[in-house]
């Protein structure tokens, strides 16, 4: 390759990635109105864990007698999703409070996922229906996903050595798109603790029940905001933070913490080659007025 | 049998000089016993088992990762410190053919040896740790994620594999004796020395502005909007210090290959790696604690953590620029080399506070490498030795070959 060649390689290479990350600088902060979403009210819940058995049915995950989901002794320690478990339910005792309060977890279906941003695969998707998707026939296995999600959400299939996936909640997408059902665990909740619907309206439902029952919930909507919103929506007798829930994550969507990084790139695209040439062709022309010092004392063709 | 041995014959000549290094194969392979040989024996005989678990049994059974420390040992050291640490090839590389720092030119081609083998070893070290690593292309081919960080690093690390084996190639046309091969490679050089820069800068600072995306994870310490300079800036002190400690290995163990008159020149080069050295921990030095200030995490320094990141910027960046300085003042070769030691144990202190210690802080639980994660990273590091060593040993790395005196 000669220099005229390697500047067109450059340039082409360039060129591509400027117009790469101007496609990301295009800020998508669309929180649609057709999105689906879910309303958990922790007030409801009573931590029968009937929603566990009914997403392990629904997604075809390892599952036990409906009995058995009684048993009060996991609740022993704070659990998390795994790759059979999509959803959990902890159970935390709050001061002042003679019950404890029960929390389910599970994807949050952000409106800009970071799982979706740190893909290099594109292997995580959030559809027009709200749902964020994982497409397994693309997916490496680096687990960067996992790093960013700042709700512990996917996990790995660590265990199966020549198909593994990541797995986690599809807020039962095929369920409601094409089957009309509601999602299994809101479908199963005795308490109706897990409401389905448009998310727009899920945000007034929730906004009217904090604003008629000030004795019964904290002033919060969990997912309203936070990292920019979320399409799973948390109320609660008591404040977050004392459930487990991470309130120092911020407003700012994920894909928002390496935008700059990656606008960042084109600058040093183009600028480098032109320092480094130049400072080439600096060094050329003084070796030209200075004898080499070169340990060999070669001359330079 | 008659046919095969009639036509290695016509061979011999080559294999057995170019191969054998002008011995008879018995005599090879009788040279082979050393204790260093027998050492790197019963490190394959533990490594290889284990990687054959490896890939028939999943992840699962060979290391400790989880759901919530999905990177290990193996990202942490194995990709991070070895992209680090192989930057060494791009320092050496730009000071003689950009800025015209010609007096390092007999150290260049080890160093890009050592960047090559060392960013080769590290996908080698990716492939155990992909879940599905035969898709390890996926991203250059196939899905094309252009919002992630790692996108970025897979690519360039792609594209700066292909560089450095261009860079190195006249070295093995003139061990092949391809004459026509090497005047096309070496025309190539200045291109592909200045591509490289731009590579280099961008996934060394792209693996640290992978951390972004980990705000809530990473503690406040090491987490800062600066992380990709940090991880730029400290891959130049890790690429030097690398430099002088591995140049300083191969005049031990290949002196034979080196004439007097090099060994003695070699400690003033090592004196002035040291002194850029000295000038990157510096300024190294001063970013991290301008990260702190601007997120405004002076609180923190008196936490345990706290005390975690003092010991790293107090005794691995401090220290080993203080070394440096006391080293370059005296004149002192040895004295650079201690230092460039202790940069090195740094520069890997600091990625894995990064991706382990530091990550997850505000859980209860920690990951701790299973062992068989320990074996194949020291199975890979044994594996990079031994190419190293081969190739050394065969192509005009540490000198200059009598038939192409000039290689520019």
């Amino acid at each position: 390759m000669d220099r005229k060649k390697f500047f067109k390689t450059v340039g082409i290479a360039g060129t591509s990635l400027v117009a790469m990350s101007s496609t990301a600088d295009a800020r998508t902060r669309i929180v649609s109105p057709d999105w689906m979403g879910m309303l958990t009210d922790l007030s409801l819940c009573i931590g029968c864990r009937k929603c566990e058995w009914a997403c392990n049915e629904a997604n075809k995950l390892p599952n036990k007698p409906i009995q058995s989901f009684d048993d009060p002794s996991v609740f022993q320690e704070e659990r998390r999703t795994h790759a059979e478990q999509f959803t959990v339910v902890n159970r935390f005792e709050v001061d002042d409070r003679p019950e404890p309060v029960f929390v389910k977890k599970q994807c949050m279906h952000c409106a800009e996922p970071a799982c979706a941003s740190a893909c290099l695969v594109r292997a995580f998707s959030k559809t027009a229906e709200g749902p964020v998707l994982y497409n397994k026939d693309v997916c490496i296995g680096c687990r960067y996903c996992m790093i960013a999600c700042p709700f512990l959400v996917p996990t790995y299939e660590y265990a199966d050595a020549f198909s593994p996936e990541v797995k986690k909640c599809t807020m039962c997408f095929e369920r409601f798109t094409q089957q009309g059902e509601v999602p299994a665990c809101a479908g199963i909740c005795p308490r109706e603790a897990i409401t389905f619907g448009k998310r727009s309206d899920l945000l007034k439902l929730a906004r009217e029940k904090i604003r008629s029952h000030p004795d019964r919930y904290v002033d919060h909507i969990y997912g309203e905001h936070e990292v920019g919103g979320t399409n799973w929506l948390y109320i609660s007798p008591v404040p977050f933070e004392e459930l487990g829930f991470r309130t120092d994550l911020g407003e700012t969507p994920y894909p928002e913490m390496t935008r700059p990084f990656l606008s960042a790139v084109p600058l040093v695209l183009s600028i480098w080659p032109m320092l480094l040439m130049g400072s080439y062709m600096f060094s050329k022309k003084r070796e030209g007025e200075a004898p080499s010092t070169d340990l060999h004392e070669r001359v330079d063709s | 049998m008659t046919t095969i041995s009639s036509e290695l014959d016509g061979r011999k000549s080559w294999v057995r000089e170019q191969i054998f290094l002008g011995m008879s194969f018995r005599d090879y392979m009788r040279s082979l016993k050393t204790p260093f040989n027998f050492i790197a024996l019963v490190i394959l005989c533990v490594g290889l088992p284990v990687t054959v678990l490896r890939f028939t049994q999943g992840l699962e059974t060979v290391t400790n990762l989880n759901d919530n420390y999905p990177w290990g040992l193996w990202i942490g050291f194995d990709v991070l410190c070895g992209v680090a640490l192989a930057a060494g090839g791009y320092c050496l590389a730009s000071a003689v053919h950009i800025f015209g720092l010609k007096q390092y030119r007999p150290i260049v081609r080890p160093a890009v040896l050592t960047g090559f083998l060392g960013y080769f070893f590290v996908v080698v070290g990716l492939l155990f740790d992909l879940g599905r690593p035969w898709r390890l292309p996926y991203p250059i081919v196939l899905s094309f994620g252009v919002t992630s960080v790692m996108f970025l690093v897979g690519w360039h690390v792609f594209l700066y594999l292909t560089v450095q084996f261009l860079e190195f190639c006249p070295a093995i046309f003139e061990w092949l004796r391809l004459n026509k091969f090497l005047r096309w490679a070496t025309r190539i050089t200045i291109g592909a020395t200045v591509f490289g820069v731009i590579l280099s800068t961008l996934h060394q600072s792209a693996l640290g502005a992978m951390f972004l995306l980990a705000p809530s994870k990473l503690h406040p310490l090491w987490y800062s909007s600066f992380i990709p300079v940090f991880f730029f800036v400290s891959s130049m002190a890790a690429g030097l210090s690398m430099v002088i400690f591995e140049s300083t290995l191969s005049h031990r163990i290949f002196s034979r290959q080196i004439s007097h008159e090099d060994h003695h020149k070699f400690d003033g080069l090592v004196v002035g790696l040291g002194k850029a050295a000295a000038v990157v921990l510096f300024t190294y030095f001063c970013l991290k604690w301008i990260g702190v200030a601007h997120g405004n995490h002076w609180d923190l320094v008196g936490t345990p953590y706290g005390r975690l990141f003092l010991l790293e910027m107090l005794g691995f960046v401090m220290l080993p620029m203080l070394i440096y300085i006391w080293g370059v003042r005296e004149n002192s070769a040895r004295i650079v080399r201690i230092a460039a030691v202790w940069s090195i144990l740094g520069i890997i202190f600091n990625r894995l506070n990064v991706s382990i210690f530091a990550f997850n802080w505000q859980l209860a639980d920690r990951y701790v490498p299973h062992w068989m994660e320990i074996t194949v990273t020291i199975t890979i590091i044994t594996v990079g030795l031994l190419t190293f060593r081969w190739i050394v040993n065969r192509m005009p790395v540490l000198y200059v070959h009598p038939e192409y005196p000039v290689t520019e």
